[in-house]
């Protein structure tokens, strides 16, 4: 067996909150490939809503001017993790948008790893979790730009909303950068439902588990944005918070 | 209609309200005025039911119902509309969407059809048109965005889409210039001016209740009403000052 087959553990830095018992019987995970002809403008989306673990890791190679947007909607009730390993080449544009919504007592992650190996490539991660009940929700997102990968622009926007006191979420965002002219920002913020905006909803009429929803709802929405199948995938996000509050 | 009897609330554990005692009949409007820290905005955030508002004695019913045995959300159902000094933003939720949601469940509450989008629309349009609010408006996020005054016409226009018993206004005049003002002070007219319908306006200044004029007005001070008289007493007010007339 080669030592890439080893089942990790939490001392492995991208392991780091992941529920290791879960992963192992999924172990090793079968890496999918995913390769963008230069010029080319693909599409993914991955929706997990239903009981059973998902595992996946992607690696994507975008050639030259090359386009992949992917959506991803983690709302399954076991363990949950994707992992998405993007190579830039020269003008690529990657769009990743995640909304991961944890319940119970499961874990569900997103972990990527962005390189920019040629210049003037575009990368967008936004990343919106919610966790309930005892659940962790993680998202380690590193974005690295290699020397010469000048004109490279890198964005990542991860915020977090936590249902109760109980729920944890992990934000890790990363930048390493080896060029001089980078445009590279990261926002990150963990917090809870405005109280004000709750009493202000009730206030109208609206019951409790209704106006979480609709803020939910909308915290989650700018994961979708400008997405082709936006409102379909906005649509199951309604239904799956409406199952978790 | 709405009665309050020897009302005590503490915020943060202090003392706040000490013993008020209110009556609005229906069909008539009542002022209430009072200086700083007098426990105005505690008696609407109290009445409303705000989490951190603690009830320690005394009762408030509306049209006979104990209105501090229900959640905040069930209040409005019964009936209770509380227009807030500083009106919340809620960014990516429409006002359009958050109306009709927060309609239809007091509509449901009270045993009545849902409205339709179609027939919610058409309300919300008369409403908006009567507060000279631009309909478009309405289908932006709650609030975001919105001028001091553009909040305080949208509550007005929320209050003649949700069309509530009994209105609780919490300094809808603060903020508003002197044409807005005439808006606000004619819609609260045209929406609750009504032998069924009650208000209890809180303010801090005269101006507003040249436009709605007030049956009763109260001075509030120390958590207490301190003064009971009728328009006349606000011009008072005006004149001499809270401690010349509370003392």
């Amino acid at each position: 067996m080669s030592a890439a087959a080893l089942l990790p553990t939490r001392r492995d830095e991208a392991f780091r909150y992941a529920d290791i018992a879960a992963l192992t019987p999924l172990w090793p995970v079968a890496v999918e490939q995913i390769t963008v002809p230069a010029s080319e403008v693909r599409a993914e989306t991955i929706v997990s809503l239903g009981a059973a673990a998902m595992v996946r890791e992607l690696a994507v190679v975008l050639e030259a001017g090359a386009s992949f947007d992917l959506r991803i909607l983690s709302a399954g009730a076991g363990y949950g993790r994707i992992t998405v390993r993007a190579e830039l080449g020269a003008g690529a544009r990657f769009t990743l948008g995640a909304a991961q919504l944890a319940g119970g007592a499961q874990v569900l992650e997103v972990v990527t790893e962005v390189h920019h190996t040629g210049p003037d490539a575009v990368s967008r991660q936004t990343v919106r979790s919610v966790a309930g009940g005892t659940a962790t929700a993680n998202y380690l997102g590193k974005v690295m730009v290699a020397r010469g990968a000048d004109g490279t622009d890198g964005e990542q926007s991860v915020r977090g909303m936590l249902l109760n006191r109980a729920a944890t979420i992990n934000a890790k965002p990363e930048l390493e950068i080896y060029a001089d002219d980078v445009k590279c920002a990261h926002g990150c913020a963990v917090g809870e439902l405005d109280a004000n905006g709750l009493f202000y909803m009730a206030s109208r009429g609206l019951p409790p588990e209704l106006a979480k929803q609709l803020m939910l709802q909308a915290f989650v929405a700018e994961a979708f944005t400008g997405a082709a199948d936006e409102e379909t995938l906005l649509e199951a996000a309604l239904n799956a918070l409406g199952d978790m509050l | 209609m709405l009665t309050i009897e020897n009302l005590h609330a503490t915020v943060a554990d202090k003392p706040i309200l000490k013993g008020l005692t209110l009556s609005v009949g229906a069909g008539e409007i009542h002022a209430i005025m009072g200086p700083n820290g007098a426990g105005k905005s505690t008696l609407a955030y109290v009445l409303g039911g705000r989490p951190g508002y603690a009830v320690t004695g005394g009762s408030v019913t509306l049209d006979g119902q104990d209105l501090l045995a229900l959640a905040p959300h069930e209040r409005a159902a019964a009936g209770l509309f509380l227009g807030f000094q500083y009106p919340v933003e809620i960014p990516g939720v429409s006002f359009v969407q958050f109306l009709r949601e927060s309609l239809n469940a007091q509509r449901t509450a009270r045993g009545a059809a849902p409205l339709s989008g179609g027939e919610f629309l058409k309300l919300a349009r008369e409403q908006a048109a009567l507060l000279k609010l631009d309909m478009d408006m309405l289908k932006r996020p709650v609030n975001v965005g919105f001028s001091g005054g553009e909040k305080k016409r949208a509550e007005m226009v929320q209050m003649g889409i949700l069309d509530p018993m009994f209105a609780v206004l919490d300094e809808t005049d603060s903020g508003l210039d002197i044409d807005a003002l005439r808006v606000v002070g004619d819609g609260i007219n045209a929406v609750m001016r009504r032998p069924d319908k009650g208000v209890l306006l809180i303010t801090h200044y005269q101006r507003l209740l040249d436009y709605v004029k007030p049956d009763f007005v109260h001075v509030l001070a120390g958590g207490r009403i301190v003064r009971t008289g009728g328009p006349e007493l606000a011009l008072e007010l005006e004149e001499h000052g809270y401690e010349a007339v509370a003392a």
